[in-house]
């Protein structure tokens, strides 16, 4: 470490090793990743997991998200979520029990397993041409309303990150995996 | 030059020059390898004599200065019907797909432009410099990367197949579509892709050990996202930023895209912009409901994510008809989720008697293998089939096996771009009539 050389290949590695923890992956790994933190993320982190994991705060109730649906949903999705311009634009409501064929129509009462799903897929990409646009409240509201229609609810039953998750859909256990050991 | 050969010393083609291996002309592949003299012109030169023949003169295009060298090349203009097949040619405010076009391709790389993709919320137009990727979550230190970082790792490049569960789902339907092959099966494509494995970044960003899924997701409107098992990513997942040596097409997930070879092309999430490692699948709304199956009785299957062998002949096949009887090369792809083509056959006679075709290497794994058989077509009618297995021992179902196994459609099918159900492998029927024309029939 006396040489001017040395010295100078020392700068260059504290130059490329700022923070202890980017010196330790270095040491182990490429360390090209830059390190952030989980806060700086939390915008991005909106996938909700079946057991409420990463479900925000807030609350909605049918009543409010019908409210909600006749204004931001039913253009596509019909009145009362009856449906649209099919196939394209899918009914929310109803669905034929999936022992009528291959080809039966999934539909939320008759397929899905967990209605996070519901909350995930509104929140993430709905409405089709403003995704995001929604407040997680709205997002709550029209999720009970949405479950509500399929008489998965009852009518005024409050759906927050604690109420969801609990909420059992018919088709849960109907699922078998073909290849297990693949996972 | 032709392809075709014939055993030294024979000095005529027919029926004796070559060896038959099964049923209305199917021709020993070895015929394809033998060192004898090439058979040039010989699907209907035989009858020809020097006489009919018109003299050679020199084209227009030989007589002047051709067209300045452009900085881009495009395909010739004779090529202009070489195009994927559109489910939303009027950009309807929906889903919209393009089918690559393989009854007019050869070899096994699909061309980037002819790739197939489905868009479930439009293309993003992304800025490269602006585009980041993190990986956090079950780490111990979440981490964010760039195209111009991920360019830095020595990065890995292999063959890969990516096909839709839904590809082929048209062959659901009771009656068989009328539809050339690039409508049947135009949902798969092969690329050659580069990029960084998965392992090295997760690796990276330090996962912890217990951890069993990924969710991955896009940067499209729809923030398209998947659960992926974190066994996957440490077997051979990668994130890849080139496409056959340049990088990757805006449909195909630019700037950058997970790819994971064999499994279902919806969970090689595109335009690539956060992995969250977690405890659980997210269940998220495309492996809940679309990428998802129906079975006959009602129950469902879930996470079935690779894509099984699976074969296809393109040539002939719906569309291009036989000028005359002769020789000609029964071809096809084959390509399984799980390994290796180990071997194709081929029927002429619907199934009665298979012949083994020739593989054209080199075969790489969950990647196309085109495979060749010569056939003599005698003029008389004939239903083309080809089976494909793989070095897994998996067979591809005939049709019979299939639909007793995943049942067909309740309802009419009335366009191969429907989606019955998903995850459809059986063999696909031509059958070619005396005047050479082509049909799709289940045989």
């Amino acid at each position: 470490m006396s040489t001017p050389k040395s010295l100078a290949a020392l700068a260059v590695a504290l130059a490329f090793c700022a923070a202890p923890a980017l010196a330790q992956n270095a040491s182990q790994n490429a360390g090209l990743g830059k390190p952030i933190t989980e806060s700086d993320i939390k915008q991005w982190d909106i996938a909700v997991l079946p057991d409420g994991t990463n479900l925000p705060p807030g609350s909605g109730t049918p009543a409010k998200g019908a409210t909600i649906f006749a204004q931001k949903c039913s253009a596509c999705h019909g009145d009362a979520g009856k449906g649209g311009v099919a196939p394209y634009y899918p009914a929310l409501v109803g669905g034929q029990p999936l022992t009528n064929g291959i080809d039966t129509v999934k539909t939320i009462a008759n397929y899905y397993a967990y209605a996070t799903t519901i909350f995930d897929f509104t929140r993430r990409a709905m409405p089709y041409n403003m995704p995001r646009s929604l407040t997680d409240d709205e997002v709550y509201s029209l999720t009970a309303y949405i479950l509500s229609l399929n008489k998965l609810i009852g009518d005024n039953d409050v759906m927050d990150a604690k109420t969801l998750p609990q909420v059992k859909m018919p088709n849960r256990d109907n699922f078998i995996m073909p290849y297990p050991d693949r996972l | 030059m032709s392809p075709w050969r014939r055993r030294r010393g024979a000095s005529s083609l027919d029926d004796s020059a070559l060896d038959i291996v099964a049923g209305n002309g199917l021709i020993d592949r070895r015929a394809l390898l033998g060192r004898g003299f090439a058979i040039a012109g010989a699907a209907g030169a035989a009858g020809m004599t020097a006489a009919a023949a018109e003299p050679l003169i020199d084209a227009p295009w030989s007589r002047e200065v051709g067209a300045v060298t452009p900085p881009v090349q495009s395909p010739s203009p004779f090529e202009k019907d070489v195009v994927r097949a559109l489910s939303n040619p009027n950009g309807e405010f929906r889903t919209s797909h393009a089918r690559t076009p393989h009854q007019l391709l050869g070899g096994t790389v699909t061309p980037s432009r002819l790739h197939f993709t489905i868009n479930h919320c439009g293309i993003p137009d992304i800025d490269p410099a602006q585009h980041k990727l993190v990986i956090h979550g079950l780490v111990r230190q979440p981490l964010e990367f760039t195209l111009e970082t991920l360019s830095r790792y020595p990065l890995v490049t292999r063959m890969a197949f990516v096909e839709c569960a839904g590809n082929s789902a048209g062959m659901f339907a009771k009656e068989p579509l009328q539809a050339p092959a690039g409508l049947l099966h135009g949902l798969v494509s092969n690329s050659e892709w580069t990029g960084v494995p998965l392992s090295v970044l997760l690796d990276e960003a330090g996962i912890d050990p217990a951890a069993k899924w990924l969710v991955a997701e896009g940067a499209d409107a729809a923030m398209l996202d998947r659960s992926v098992p974190v066994k996957k990513a440490y077997d051979d997942a990668l994130v890849a930023i080139y496409q056959n040596g340049e990088h990757l097409m805006p449909g195909n997930g630019y700037p950058m895209r997970l790819l994971l070879p064999g499994f279902q092309g919806n969970m090689n999430v595109k335009f690539l912009r956060r992995i969250k490692v977690i405890n659980q699948p997210a269940y998220s709304y495309f492996e809940t409901k679309n990428y998802s199956q129906i079975l006959p009785g009602g129950k469902t299957w879930r996470f079935h994510f690779v894509m099984d062998v699976k074969s296809f002949i393109t040539h002939p096949s719906f569309g291009l008809s036989l000028k005359e009887p002769g020789l000609y090369a029964i071809s096809g792809i084959a390509y399984s989720g799980t390994g290796r083509i180990s071997k194709v056959t081929v029927s002429a006679d619907g199934g009665k008697s298979w012949g083994e075709a020739a593989l054209q290497g080199p075969i790489h794994e969950k990647a196309f293998t085109r495979f060749v058989m010569p056939w003599r077509w005698d003029g008389q009618p004939a239903v083309l089939q080809s089976r494909a297995y793989d070095d897994g021992g998996n067979v591809q179902p005939l049709r019979a096996e299939f639909v007793a196994m995943r049942g067909e459609a309740t309802k009419p099918v009335t366009t191969p771009l429907a989606f019955p159900n998903q995850h459809y492998n059986s063999i696909t029927s031509w059958a070619v009539d005396s005047q050479g024309e082509i049909k799709h029939v289940y045989a």
